[in-house]
């Protein structure tokens, strides 16, 4: 196990060529499973010249920081609603993962991309604003997955395309109330994983799980998200 | 392989990295099995929907807090 540069914390994992580092405040270790070392997606337009801009917001250009936060912070907000589900709550969350980066800045060595540790700092200034929210229910670590999340229970043809049959506006709200709905801890392996499209590894070293973990719970959160879109978009009868 | 093979299965094969002899029986049940063709099918949909959702705006004051949270603290030097 090494110690990350930045804290001194704990990690497991090393994968070849995505180091993480652990993010400020985090106060605990993630030990994370071996994995087969499947190469990170390469996501060119959040990484384009991101090495440069962080080199020079350390040597204290102010300009390079305020370009990396005009770049990443709609992703963010984004990211920070997602796990939140609370405009006000989002909106602390992403100013204190900004501001934090800034400040741990000198400590960032730079093993992961700046996105994936401006991240990983947002997965857990949110996830601690879950935590005081709802004290002693939100937890990442515990087994929660159980035989029963992989009965299916609706089998139904969706009939047309919910993109037709639902204004733009009427499915967001639907889309929102229904990942509101999920446990966090599907939540939040649902939203790295498949929305904002990290790997299988990434999201493991993100959350603090092992890789089998990951995979388990995003079959799972898949699965109960189809169950309650079914609900919206299951084929009308014909009257 | 059974409907709830399948179903263990359905992770891999959404994300496309299932070996090929297991794709080969996969693909052989969901083309007698419709059931299972429901469920890939539904599951799949689910997932482009919340790939393709609109991403929650930036709103103007919310950006403009940030900003100025930012600007105070970016006249201090990093730690």
């Amino acid at each position: 196990m090494g110690v990350c540069a930045c804290c001194g914390n704990g990690y497991g994992n090393l994968m070849s060529g995505s180091r993480m580092e652990c993010a400020p405040g985090s106060s605990r270790s993630n030990p994370v499973e071996p994995t087969s070392a499947k190469p990170a997606q390469a996501r060119p337009s959040v990484s384009d010249g991101e090495g440069e801009l962080v080199a020079r917001a350390k040597a204290g250009d102010v300009r390079a920081f305020e370009e990396l936060v005009n770049r990443y912070e709609r992703k963010i907000f984004r990211l920070a609603m997602n796990i939140t589900q609370n405009r006000e709550d989002a909106e602390d969350v992403m100013q204190e993962a900004f501001l934090k980066s800034y400040s741990h800045l000198g400590g960032f060595q730079g093993d992961s991309r700046f996105y994936t540790w401006l991240v990983r700092i947002t997965v857990n200034e949110g996830l601690m604003k879950l935590r005081k929210r709802r004290p002693g229910h939100v937890s990442l670590d515990e087994s929660i997955e159980t035989e029963d999340d992989l009965v299916i229970r609706e089998l139904e043809d969706w009939g047309p395309s919910p993109e037709q049959r639902y204004a733009q506006t009427e499915l967001q709200d639907i889309l929102q109330a229904v990942i509101a709905d999920l446990d966090p801890a599907f939540r939040m392996v649902f939203l790295l994983r498949d929305v904002e499209d990290f790997s299988t590894e990434e999201t493991a070293e993100l959350l603090g799980l092992t890789i089998p973990a990951v995979k388990s719970r995003l079959l799972r959160a898949r699965l109960k998200l189809r169950q309650k879109l079914n609900r919206y978009f299951h084929k009308r009868e014909e009257n | 392989m059974k409907c709830r093979d399948i179903i263990k299965e359905l992770g891999s094969y959404l994300n496309g990295d299932t070996d090929s002899a297991l794709l080969a029986e996969v693909e052989r049940h969901l083309a007698h099995c419709e059931d299972c063709r429901l469920v890939v099918d539904t599951t799949r949909k689910t997932i482009h929907l919340f790939c393709n959702s609109q991403p929650a705006p930036l709103p103007d004051d919310v950006r403009g807090r940030l900003h100025k949270a930012l600007e105070n603290r970016l006249r201090r030097r990093p730690s």
